[in-house]
């Protein structure tokens, strides 16, 4: 069995890089990619949760974040794609059109 | 069939409520018939109901139809319902039967306007609104229709709005009424909160049984009698109604004359327990309709425009009505408004079709001769002004003398000399009417001349009618003279007007009243002979001699301006500094200001919108950790 502490660290440290790659990277898939760390990083924390708890709780919500995770997924590359198609470029200081 | 006497109002309201669903697909033919027939109705109705009136016992009066709870709130119970009393009995047969004739008339007369249907639709539910007056058996229902035939009387003044004098005249009419109104209700208000009921039945009672203290019934009576000044233009509130003149002449002869007018004079004979339980507020309404009386009439000497004339002597002569329901002759009040009703309406109606005849002409000084011109018009038109004047066994001589011989017979000769008085000026200015239209030379534009002609049928036979009615109306209530019992309307009237004070005078007197009141009749007819045919140049010298009277009298005394000076110039600039100062500053200000710093704090806001995505992010980053530091602490 591999301690809750390890496990709980190793989320820790996915989840502070995926931050961080959120606001260092400026191209939008990479956020996106981010994104899809820190979802996972949470995932992990909850797998290891419900092994150290033994309940099942943590394990059926972690299916409907890979759930909703493929869904954001999906729409979140087609929006991206469309915003290249649209202007040619997918970095985010070039989007700013809701600049009030 | 009689106790369907409640349906008397509705066929009108029916035949509005069709014209106002249907009324563009009608043509014309149909909307006549239709219009007829509804007043038609309700008069046979009316008729049937007056005939079952005869046979009923005293006691079983009146009778009274509830259709249904109209206001339930705590103690404060108002039902819409109608009732069946020989005074609403005689309104009604009055109502619908001078209506219907007017309604005949008006299809000829209109025969040639746009707006025949609208025309149409605001005179039946005017007849709608007066029997709801009429025949409500409680006072906020009679409110009702007080309110209703004010409404139709705007409407009907105003009907040629396009005219800008017409649309005035209707603003003024319906002014001047909603003041004396506003009193009305001040009067109704408080039968409301000292009896807890409308009903007249109660308010009988609770006067029989001193259930109301003197002077607040004083104060009742004064402003439901100032409600009454308003809507039948006695003094002060008279100034609407020479100007409603501007309404189709129909129009003046049906509610101008006949019927809305009186309406305040109904009220009083309704509450006729009330006034006469307090006798300082029966004092005003005889005083004031007296004055009225005189004071209508000398102004009436030198108008030049022949309805305005009439419209004076509508004045003077619900002047004559209120004196005689001041006095506590009722009954002889009422008695005048039937009469009056007939040969009133007859001389609009005739003045209507002297107007058809000479294209709209208005101005006596543009008339003269017509008498071979109009072969039907004048006879009924001089059946009319005798009428009025008071020529002994015509209808307008056994009314006004049975006021007069009431007012003698209670000592209040103040009141009787004024009503003598005002015989001589009534008498002389229809015949000045009479002499200027119909006889002397004539004085038409040529162009107008060409154009003379009678008026078709539709028009002279309710002319006749009511001429028919103009002589023998006067006969259902004779003098004491001629025996005790020979006042059948008064007899009738009995088992309402409880307090009707009998007249104690001789039958000597009684002759002598007679005698006076037709001499002073025949002198003022026989000024007008002398003035405007026998010496047609003495009037022309009266007025170089007097100048000043005359110019007093043909400006009406200056009341208009008067009143436009005192009351409606002040209103009007107060509502212009108001509008300036208050309505554009602080009402305008606020509303503006409210818009403004709306926007101007969304405009501050918004800055936090830099559009950039790490922004927002990070905005929820510091959330999320406030979150936690808040959840965790």
């Amino acid at each position: 069995m591999i301690p809750i502490n390890l496990i709980f660290i190793f989320g820790l440290v996915l989840f502070s890089i995926g931050l961080i790659a959120f606001f260092v990277k400026r191209d939008l898939i990479t956020m996106f990619m981010a994104v899809e760390l820190m979802l996972n990083a949470a995932n992990l924390i909850f797998i290891g949760f419900a092994q150290a708890f033994a309940s099942l709780e943590g394990q059926i919500i972690v299916f409907f974040v890979i759930t909703v995770a493929a869904a954001e997924a999906a729409i979140g590359l087609a929006i991206v794609m469309l915003i290249f198609r649209q202007k040619k470029t997918v970095k985010t200081e070039d989007l700013n059109l809701m600049k009030g | 069939m009689a106790n369907y006497f409640w349906m008397i109002p509705f066929f009108p309201a029916l035949s509005v409520v069709l014209f106002l669903l249907f009324g563009r697909l009608m043509s014309k033919k149909y909307v006549s018939f239709q219009a007829c027939f509804s007043v038609l109705l309700s008069f046979v109705f009316s008729l049937f109901a007056f005939i079952h009136l005869l046979s009923l016992p005293s006691s079983s009066l009146p009778l009274v139809k509830k259709l249904f709870t109209w206001i339930l709130s705590g103690n404060f119970q108002a039902n819409f319902s109608l009732q069946l009393d020989p005074l609403s009995s005689v309104m009604t047969l009055v109502v619908t039967g001078v209506g219907f004739l007017i309604h005949v008339y008006s299809v000829g007369y209109m025969a040639e306007d746009r707006s025949y249907t609208r025309y149409f639709t605001q005179l039946n539910l005017f007849t709608f609104a007066m029997l709801i007056l009429v025949m409500a058996s409680n006072i906020v229902l009679m409110f009702v229709g007080w309110e209703g035939v004010g409404l139709c009387s705007y409407l009907l003044i105003g009907f040629w709005f396009e005219k800008h004098s017409a649309a005035n005249a209707g603003k003024k009419a319906f002014i001047v009424n909603r003041i004396g109104d506003a009193a009305f209700l001040l009067g109704i208000f408080l039968i409301f909160s000292h009896l807890g009921s409308g009903e007249f039945t109660v308010i009988n009672q609770a006067l029989s049984q001193h259930q109301l203290a003197l002077p607040l019934a004083t104060l009742i009576a004064i402003l439901l009698f100032v409600g009454a000044t308003g809507k039948s233009a006695q003094i002060p509130l008279y100034v609407w109604l020479p100007d409603a003149m501007e309404g189709p002449t129909p129009v003046s002869a049906l509610i101008h004359a006949a019927t809305m007018v009186t309406a305040g004079v109904y009220m009083v004979a309704r509450l006729n327990h009330l006034y006469s339980f307090t006798p300082s507020a029966a004092q005003i309404v005889a005083i004031v309709g007296a004055i009225t009386a005189v004071f209508a009439g000398t102004i009436a000497l030198t108008q030049n425009d022949i309805k305005r004339v009439l419209a004076y002597s509508t004045i003077s002569q619900i002047g004559y009505m209120f004196m005689g329901c001041g006095v506590g002759a009722y009954a002889a009040g009422m008695f005048h408004l039937v009469t009056h009703a007939f040969f009133k309406s007859l001389l609009f109606l005739a003045a209507g079709s002297v107007m058809h005849a000479l294209s709209g002409e208005l101005n006596m000084q543009k008339m003269g001769g017509l008498k071979k011109y109009l072969p039907q018009t004048y006879p009924t038109f001089l059946i009319g002004a005798i009428a009025i004047s008071g020529i002994p066994f015509f209808s307008g001589f056994f009314s006004k003398d049975a006021i007069l011989t009431s007012a003698y017979a209670q000592g209040n000769y103040l009141v009787w000399t004024l009503g003598i008085f005002g015989a001589v000026l009534t008498a002389f200015y229809m015949f000045r009417l009479i002499f200027l239209t119909f006889h002397g030379p004539e004085r038409m534009d040529e162009e107008v001349k060409k154009h003379i002609h009678e008026s078709p049928p539709v028009m002279t036979i309710p002319l006749v009618i009511l001429a028919i009615l103009s002589i023998v109306g006067g006969y259902i209530g004779l003098p004491a003279v001629v025996g005790k019992e020979a006042n059948w309307f008064f007899k009738f009237l009995t088992p309402v007007i409880s307090h009707h004070e009998e007249v104690h005078l001789s039958l000597s007197t009684e002759w002598l009243l007679i005698l006076a009141s037709t001499v002073v009749a025949l002198t003022g007819i026989f000024i007008a002979y002398v003035l405007y045919l026998k010496k047609p140049s003495l009037p022309h010298q009266m007025v170089a001699r007097f100048p000043r009277a005359y110019r007093l009298l043909v400006n009406k005394y200056y009341v208009d301006e008067a009143y436009n000076y005192i009351f409606v110039q002040p209103t009007i600039k107060g509502s212009e500094l108001v509008y300036q100062h208050f309505d554009l500053k602080v009402i305008d200000g606020a509303v503006n200001g409210t818009a403004t710093s709306a926007g101007f704090s969304g405009k501050i806001i918004s800055y936090l919108h830099t559009g950039l995505i790490k922004d927002y992010a990070l905005a929820i980053l510091l959330g999320a950790i406030i979150l936690l530091g808040y959840l965790l602490l």
